[in-house]
């Protein structure tokens, strides 16, 4: 997208008067318009624009619910309540809200199992990687801090739990908890500043957005057979032929948002929420959104002492290195083949890896004993076995199959005698990707 | 090399192996000691067939009517229910003129006013029930200790995890009750007898259908007969049950109608213009080898 490749050329007088003072509409032409996609992406890759619209959708309902939110521990749980039998539409807005989190969640973690089955990640993409891995960690503080703000028993005890960890850290551990309470305990103070966290931190994700978006028009994308896109017959335009393929991904995707916030919009809850946080009283179990559960389970995971250090720093560090995995996923992975397509071994794993973390996500969800325990520390060390020793070891010993020579001569391949040839859009791909 | 990858592969396969064994152990174990049960409730809470359930569900009015009348003849005595105003009994198929005369049965502690004076007042329809007990301390005090729980979002606030692999299939047949099912279970568990040398605590009262204990502060609250019925409903504990239950989740989500009916607006337009994306899709790519 960077200019010179622009094929751009503005037809009306406004346009021109435009583009000679800030060429917004040339910028928005060659990112959505004439920008070349390779051609055999598949819906896989619909995830990134699901994920724009969500984030556009937690946005504004967010902004209109905090319109009627009151950020007080003596008024948030009835506000929130105000907003759900009162305000108009009020239980559309909030069910919208808590389930478009999840459903974020939900479309996150398929663009990082899409990211890591493709080996998108992958030079020259290790920096749009890294922004996504930093999205992602600011969706988990968004998140956090957004399901304290109804200010029920979970709210409040998940807050307590979580702030909790960072007391583990040596010498400064007191202070950043502290910090993050503006107090000893959860109270008034926590809640004030989580939501001023919460009302912040979706912009800041809005921010790495672009960046990302940025780097992604920069390498461009990656596809399921992982081979660099070579001359203009391996792509396609990204109007029409994009747009319309994640239009329709998108209405999926949302068919089953739908569902889940107008037939169910409290399966993903805990009831416990539904009463307002007392801090006299803890519940039976406190378990954690379900987006966190897998991170919850290892953190839980570490019963014992290694050396110097305990078993409660032991966990947070093993909680915060699983998602440190991921930030180093580029070098440790030393595979020359990207697409688990043409990797036997490193497909098998990649599927073990996904049952494993669907594991550690049901062991968070259950209480921390008896076999749970033993089970949640085989699968922690699984979790890590993969990032640690198969990823690096298997670049180096498998034999991956034959790549097709490029992405034209892969999808003619798989469509022998379906008709071919020329891609119709590919004219109007900018010479620039080959 | 490959023996190190297939002792790994087999670890992550093994982790939910032992799991399996594991837990399946643990429940032997616990069906072995029925007098000290250490996972609540004993029993699971019956599920039972409500108007609300389903794509289509409705609130059957007639029904909230008879559950209304219930918590205010005997709920209602220790229950507050704070967050429900009287105006949005309409919902239960009361017209403004019923609700205005609802309302104005009760006592409303209001103030103060001109003179600096807290007054009593009859109630109205944009005000809230009025709780039991001036404040949750008086309500813990009256009740052995602990408060009675306030009843707006009882519904939504008690439901008994559904387990692996239920919960998965709660997503295709939409069970959302477990509030309503667990509260209707537990009003008629009472009167059981509790297994042989299992120790109730004192002041308690047993009941299989409770979720944290063997036994729970609050007496057996209904008894046949005592809610009379004008629409010749049975006047039975399991029909004084079911009501209440309905009526507390009608309480508690106040908007469930206007949900399901929107909910199924939205996904009938979805699918229709899912299926016009697609074949728009189908025609764009048409002759695009991909």
């Amino acid at each position: 997208m960077s200019e010179g490749h622009s094929t751009y050329t503005p037809k009306t007088g406004i346009e021109r008067w435009f583009d000679a003072r800030m060429p917004l509409p040339r910028m928005v032409y060659d990112s959505f318009i004439a920008y070349p996609v390779p051609r055999n992406l598949n819906y896989a890759w619909t995830f990134g624009g699901i994920l724009a619209i969500m984030l556009v959708a937690q946005i504004l309902t967010g902004i209109v619910l905090a319109m009627h939110y009151t950020a007080d521990t003596n008024l948030a749980f009835n506000s929130v309540e105000k907003i759900m039998r009162d305000v108009n539409s009020g239980w559309l807005l909030r069910y919208l809200h808590s389930n478009g989190a999840s459903f974020f969640f939900v479309a996150v973690y398929i663009h990082i199992f899409r990211g890591l089955y493709y080996g998108s990640y992958k030079a020259p993409r290790e920096l749009l990687w890294i922004l996504g891995c930093i999205i992602y960690l600011l969706m988990m503080a968004t998140g956090f801090m957004g399901y304290v703000l109804p200010w029920g028993q979970m709210s409040f005890w998940g807050a307590t739990v979580i702030t909790g960890f960072f007391s583990a850290i040596p010498l400064v551990g007191d202070w950043i908890q502290q910090l993050l309470l503006g107090g000893f305990a959860v109270d008034n103070p926590t809640l004030n500043r989580f939501f001023a966290l919460h009302y912040l931190l979706p912009f800041m994700i809005a921010g790495v957005v672009v960046l990302h978006v940025w780097a992604l028009h920069v390498v461009g994308q990656s596809n399921p057979t992982g081979i660099e896109v070579k001359s203009k017959t391996d792509t396609v335009a990204f109007t029409p032929y994009a747009t319309i393929k994640d239009a329709f991904g998108m209405i999926v995707f949302l068919f089953f948002f739908a569902y889940f916030v107008f037939y169910l919009p409290n399966f993903l809850g805990h009831p416990d929420n539904y009463t307002v946080a007392n801090p006299l009283k803890t519940p039976a179990h406190i378990v954690p959104e379900w987006y966190f559960l897998p991170f919850y389970a290892i953190l839980r995971a570490i019963t014992f002492n290694i050396g110097p250090i305990n078993s409660k720093l032991g966990g947070v560090l093993c909680m915060f290195g699983a998602i440190v995995m991921l930030f180093l996923v580029p070098w440790l992975d030393t595979s020359k083949v990207r697409s688990a397509v043409y990797r036997p071994w490193y497909k098998l794993f990649f599927w073990l890896f996904a049952a494993d973390a669907v594991l550690l996500g049901w062991l968070g969800s259950q209480p921390a004993e008896g076999s749970f325990v033993f089970m949640a520390q085989m699968a922690t060390l699984f979790y890590f076995a993969f990032f640690l020793v198969v990823l690096p070891v298997l670049g180096l010993i498998e034999t991956p199959r034959r790549l097709p020579n490029s992405i034209t001569e892969a999808v003619l391949e798989k469509n022998k005698g379906a008709g071919g040839g020329h891609p119709a859009g590919a004219n109007a791909a900018p010479e620039t990707k080959g | 090399m490959k023996k190190i990858l297939t002792s790994l592969a087999l670890l992550g396969l093994l982790a939910g192996g032992i799991g399996a064994v594991g837990s399946a152990a643990m429940a032997a174990e616990e069906a072995h000691n029925a007098a000290a049960p250490t996972h609540f409730p004993i029993d699971e809470p019956k599920e039972m067939d409500w108007s609300f359930a389903g794509p289509f569900g409705t609130y059957d009015k007639a029904q909230l009517q008879r559950g209304l009348k219930v918590y205010k003849e005997v709920c209602s005595a220790c229950h507050s229910m704070n967050l429900v105003a009287f105006r949005t009994l309409e919902g239960l198929g009361y017209s403004e003129a019923q609700v205005k005369s609802f309302a104005a049965e009760y006592t409303i502690h209001d103030g103060p006013n001109d003179a600096g004076d807290m007054f009593d007042r009859p109630g109205k329809p944009s005000d809230h029930f009025p709780a039991p007990f001036a404040n949750e301390e008086a309500a813990a005090a009256s009740n052995g200790g602990a408060a009675p729980p306030d009843m707006s979002l009882l519904a939504k606030a008690r439901g008994v995890e559904r387990g692996f692999p239920r919960f998965v299939f709660d997503i295709f047949t939409q069970y959302a009750q477990g509030g309503p099912d667990y509260i209707h279970s537990l009003l008629t568990g009472y009167d059981q007898t509790p297994p042989a040398g299992m120790v109730i605590p004192e002041g308690t009262h047993y009941n299989p259908y409770f979720m944290s204990g063997v036994s729970l502060k609050m007496p057996k609250p209904l008894s046949d007969g005592q809610v009379t019925y004008d629409d010749g409903s049975p006047q039975t504990v399991d029909q004084y049950s079911r009501d209440v239950s309905a009526f507390l989740m009608w309480a508690a989500e106040p908007h469930l109608e206007d949900r399901k009916k929107t909910g199924f607006r939205v996904l009938v337009f979805l699918l229709l213009f899912g299926a016009l994306v697609y074949l728009t899709k189908r025609k764009v790519w048409e002759g695009v080898a991909h």
